[in-house]
């Protein structure tokens, strides 16, 4: 799946051999920036990084360095939401570098609140002896009277941050009167029922109004297809208008993209006979929102396979395209709610996987490759939402869009877990074929039940499906998903299923992943011990398409404190996707946190602290984030899977 | 729970059947609401609707001799997975095909069903027919959209077994997944299941499945 940035549409020129490498220790050079050293090296790819998934970064990309056209940017034609992002049209090249570095504009040093950007870090993967290289200080433009969290923050920051501009000591976990953060709390609820005689009307109206993200699936002949909020009657008039505006601009040959209205920012996005928009008032970017409009539209595709789509508009263009979809607003709603909660795994465009020691996560490989129905294409042990481990063909990898598309049906909407047996699901997996279906089998099973299986397998009465369970699924189960182009593998798949965890129970690989899902994820404080000034980090893999992090606990334990963390992450991601270059470190402060990201072909890191922590302690503690993951790699990262 | 289950092991006179049932019947008339009643004894307001088909097996005990378990396959009623549905009824044993009493318009996707499952599926399939939705119209007489006395003609004529019932209320539930048990040819299947591995009661399954014959022991002492 492309990159969250706007890779895809904006071009580039790739540099495989930038000339002005300072030495392998990533700092010399960086003088001119005064307030931090840059992080060091980056963890060294291993070859046995290759593999899990398609997406990974080839050698020639790892080693290259991206940057767009300063003409491209064609997504902020309307003003920016964020103050960064104008400022951030300053694009340079190489020849640019040198003349932005010795005269900085304007700077004003007393501008605390300010973001630098610092010296750019290569990682050549052939390079054993220099992992890491770095520019020249490259870039360190001042973004004057611009913070991307302060003074200028994007309108809805602002909204979010409305009381905390007051006191200065209020924390983020501490927000909770917050009147937008309360609208947050209200996001999901379901408008009120409309009364027979339309008296609530203006209630209603009110209450749709009130969301702060709103979703739109139209026909290209302009019938509404999916709204996240609201009945047709109440949407009606908005899909009117934009269906107006998206015509009248594909008619002028100039596709509308994107334009912000006060805080709030539309998207469009035109795929083959239909029409998506999307409404934010959080502070999303445009790329942001594409991505998620990208997402709802896979999801479309993998209910009816692309050809049936468009034969169903090519036969008859006004048809209603709500009744083939009957019963998947739930799945649109889940990935709707799910972008509007802030989710990492949707910011990263990548799965979370369970930390499990290496050896048994080699135990449990080892388990799905004997045990493999020759049905089989691809097989998921998923335990707590996160990925136990993955069994695949050689040649086929899992597109990171179709596995969101997975988890979504599984863990967000609520049909399949509540549903209490098997199920065996057509789907069309559009990053792997938009032009077929595949059959995906789904058992959920708590361990007391994978036990069960495992004592008497295949005779034994799944205690599930018995009358005396009391067992309500959850998320704390154990997925196991079995995917094949065969639509009559049910059984074939089902005694995998019952072998695999036979195998699993003998190997008390059952009880190891029950342990581990108890354990959860570590807080920060216990992942990077001595009192680390970070409240939380997010971690990506970018060859292994993978990310990790700490618990949102202590600090981000509510929704709200929760949705402002992912807002702020948000917009770290977007600045440092803004251009296409792999090295970035960029350093953020407002009054409520001080943030870093980081950027390199391998890895993106987020970090979060309280405060006026001094960046290099940030810093310092972005460096053990790193350091740790490096030690840590093999239990939080799938690196390969099971590969047949 | 519900059910009332053989204790212990089963004497040596014991009989044990297993067969493949199918839902069929349009989208949100009840049958995955039935399902839950029947096998979790549980009803559920706000029941997403189902996604693909969701397979869960329940085991009914007819006597003290006599034990029936039901491979459930609860298909979803929506229009684009009509071509998957020979898949579930293929080797079904029975089938209850489900409408909503307060919409007459899914009598008739109902009809639909039961003539495509006495040309299509096993010769000797048990059909039941089930008005769902019961409650609703104990509540307000006036939602009735379909007639008992329609349904109860309809069902006779074609040879089907009829019950209006209530997932919600667990009206004639029981009953109906009872009365399909009853009618099944259980001496045949379980004598067949009981010859050893590999025996297929009734021909249930598309599958292999070599338990048939034991399966009832662990299910039945479970309660
Ligand atoms: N009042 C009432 N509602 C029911 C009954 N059975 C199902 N429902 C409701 O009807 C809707 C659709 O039910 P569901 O079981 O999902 O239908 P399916 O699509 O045929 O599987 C759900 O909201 C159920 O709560 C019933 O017997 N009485
Ligand atoms: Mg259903």
């Amino acid at each position: 799946m492309a990159n969250p940035g706007s890779e895809d549409d904006t071009p580039t020129i790739k540099m495989d051999e930038p000339e002005s490498r300072a030495d392998g220790d990533g700092v010399s050079g960086l003088e001119q920036s005064r307030e931090m050293t840059p992080p060091p090296l980056p963890p060294r790819p291993t070859t046995a990084n290759l593999g899990l998934l398609d997406d990974r970064p080839t050698t020639a990309d790892m080693g290259s360095l991206k940057l767009p056209k300063r003409t491209s940017r064609p997504h902020l034609q309307s003003q920016a939401t964020t103050a960064l992002s104008l400022t951030d049209i300053q694009i340079q090249s190489r020849g640019e570098s040198a003349s932005i570095n010795s005269s900085p504009v304007s700077r004003d040093p007393s501008q605390k609140r300010s973001i630098s950007r610092f010296g750019r870090f290569v990682n050549s993967s052939e390079d054993d002896s220099a992992s890491t290289r770095s520019y020249a200080p490259t870039l360190d433009v001042p973004y004057d009277n611009v913070s991307m969290l302060g003074d200028e923050p994007s309108p809805a920051w602002k909204a979010l941050n409305s009381q905390l501009d007051i006191d200065e000591s209020l924390q983020l976990d501490e927000a909770f009167e917050d009147p937008l953060s309360e609208r947050i709390t209200l996001e999901f609820d379901d408008l009120e029922v409309r009364a027979g005689n339309g008296s609530n009307e203006t209630v209603l109206l009110d209450q749709w109004s009130a969301k702060l993200k709103h979703f739109f699936v139209l026909s290209a002949s302009g019938k509404p297809v999916y709204s996240r909020h609201g009945d047709d009657h109440l949407v009606s008039h908005y899909v009117g208008v934009a269906q107006t505006l998206i015509s009248f601009y594909q008619g002028a040959n100039d596709p509308l993209k994107t334009f912000t209205a006060g805080d709030t920012r539309f998207v469009m996005l035109a795929k083959g006979p239909l029409n998506l928009v999307a409404v934010s008032k959080i502070g999303e970017s445009e790329a942001q929102l594409r991505n998620q409009l990208e997402s709802l539209y896979m999801q479309v595709l993998s209910t009816l396979s692309l050809p049936s789509l468009e034969k169903i508009f090519s036969n008859r263009p006004s048809t209603d395209l709500r009744r083939p979809l009957q019963g998947t607003d739930v799945l649109l709603d889940g990935l709707s709610d799910g972008f509007t909660r802030g989710s990492p795994s949707t910011l990263l465009s990548s799965l979370e996987c369970l930390r499990l020691r290496k050896t048994h996560r080699r135990i449990i490989n080892d388990s799905l490759l004997k045990v493999r129905s020759p049905d089989l294409l691809y097989g998921l042990i998923v335990a707590a939402g996160r990925l136990v481990s993955v069994v695949r063909p050689k040649k086929h990898s899992l597109h990171p869009g179709d596995l969101h598309l997975i988890f979504n049906m599984l863990f967000e909407a609520g049909s399949v877990k509540a549903g209490g047996g098997e199920n065996w699901i057509p789907l069309c997996l559009p990053g792997f074929n938009n032009t077929g279906f595949l059959y995906m089998y789904v058992s959920f099973l708590s361990p007391a039940e994978a036990a069960a299986v495992a004592s008497s397998p295949v005779t034994a009465e799944r205690p599930r499906t018995a009358s005396d369970t009391e067992h309500t699924p959850s998320s704390d189960d154990l997925a196991i998903v079995f995917i094949s182009p065969n639509k009559d593998a049910f059984y074939s798949l089902r005694s995998m299923r019952d072998s695999l965890i036979t195998s699993l129970a003998q190997s008390k690989m059952l009880a190891a992943l029950a342990a581990a899902m108890d354990a959860g994820r570590a807080p920060c404080s216990s992942i990077l011990p001595g009192g680390t000034p970070l409240k939380h980090f997010l971690y990506k893999s970018r060859g292994n398409v993978q990310f990790t992090m700490p618990s949102f606990e202590p600090h981000f334990a509510g929704p709200i404190a929760r949705r402002k963390l992912m807002t702020l992450y948000a917009h770290l991601h977007e600045v440092v996707h803004v251009r296409n270059s792999h090295l970035k470190v960029l350093h953020a402060v407002s009054r409520e946190a001080t943030a870093l990201a980081w950027v390199t072909p391998v890895f993106e890191l987020y970090c979060v602290a309280g405060p006026g922590v001094a960046r290099q302690t940030v810093t310092q503690a972005a460096n053990k984030v790193v350091q740790w993951i490096r030690k840590e790699e093999e239990r939080v990262f799938i690196i390969g899977g099971a590969v047949f | 729970m519900a059910q009332r289950m053989q204790q212990g092991g089963r004497p040596g006179g014991a009989r044990f059947a297993q067969f493949k049932l199918v839902l069929l019947g349009e989208s949100a008339v009840g049958k995955s609401s039935l399902v839950l009643r029947f096998v979790k004894d549980q009803f559920d307001d706000y029941r997403e609707s189902t996604i693909g088909a969701a397979f869960l097996t329940q085991t009914l005990a007819l006597d003290d001799q006599t034990t029936v378990k039901f491979e459930i396959w609860d298909t979803a009623g929506q229009e684009r997975y009509k071509s998957l549905a020979p898949m579930y009824y293929r080797n079904a044993n029975c089938a209850v095909v489900v409408y909503d009493i307060t919409q007459a318009s899914s009598l008739d996707k109902a009809k639909a069903w039961v003539k495509e499952l006495q040309r299509q599926a096993n010769e000797n399939i048990v059909i039941a027919l089930a008005g769902n939705k019961a409650d609703l119209v104990a509540e307000q007489p006036d939602k009735r959209a379909v007639p008992v006395a329609d349904a109860e003609a309809y069902a006779k004529e074609a040879n089907l077994l009829f019950f209006e019932t209530s997932a919600k209320t667990a009206e004639n539930v029981k009953e109906l997944f009872t009365a399909i048990a009853k009618k099944l040819p259980i001496e045949q299947a379980s004598q067949r299941g009981m010859r050893g591995a590999g025996g297929r009661p009734g021909g249930v399954d598309l599958g292999r499945r070599e338990d048939a014959g034991t399966a009832g022991g662990a299910g039945g002492c479970q309660c």
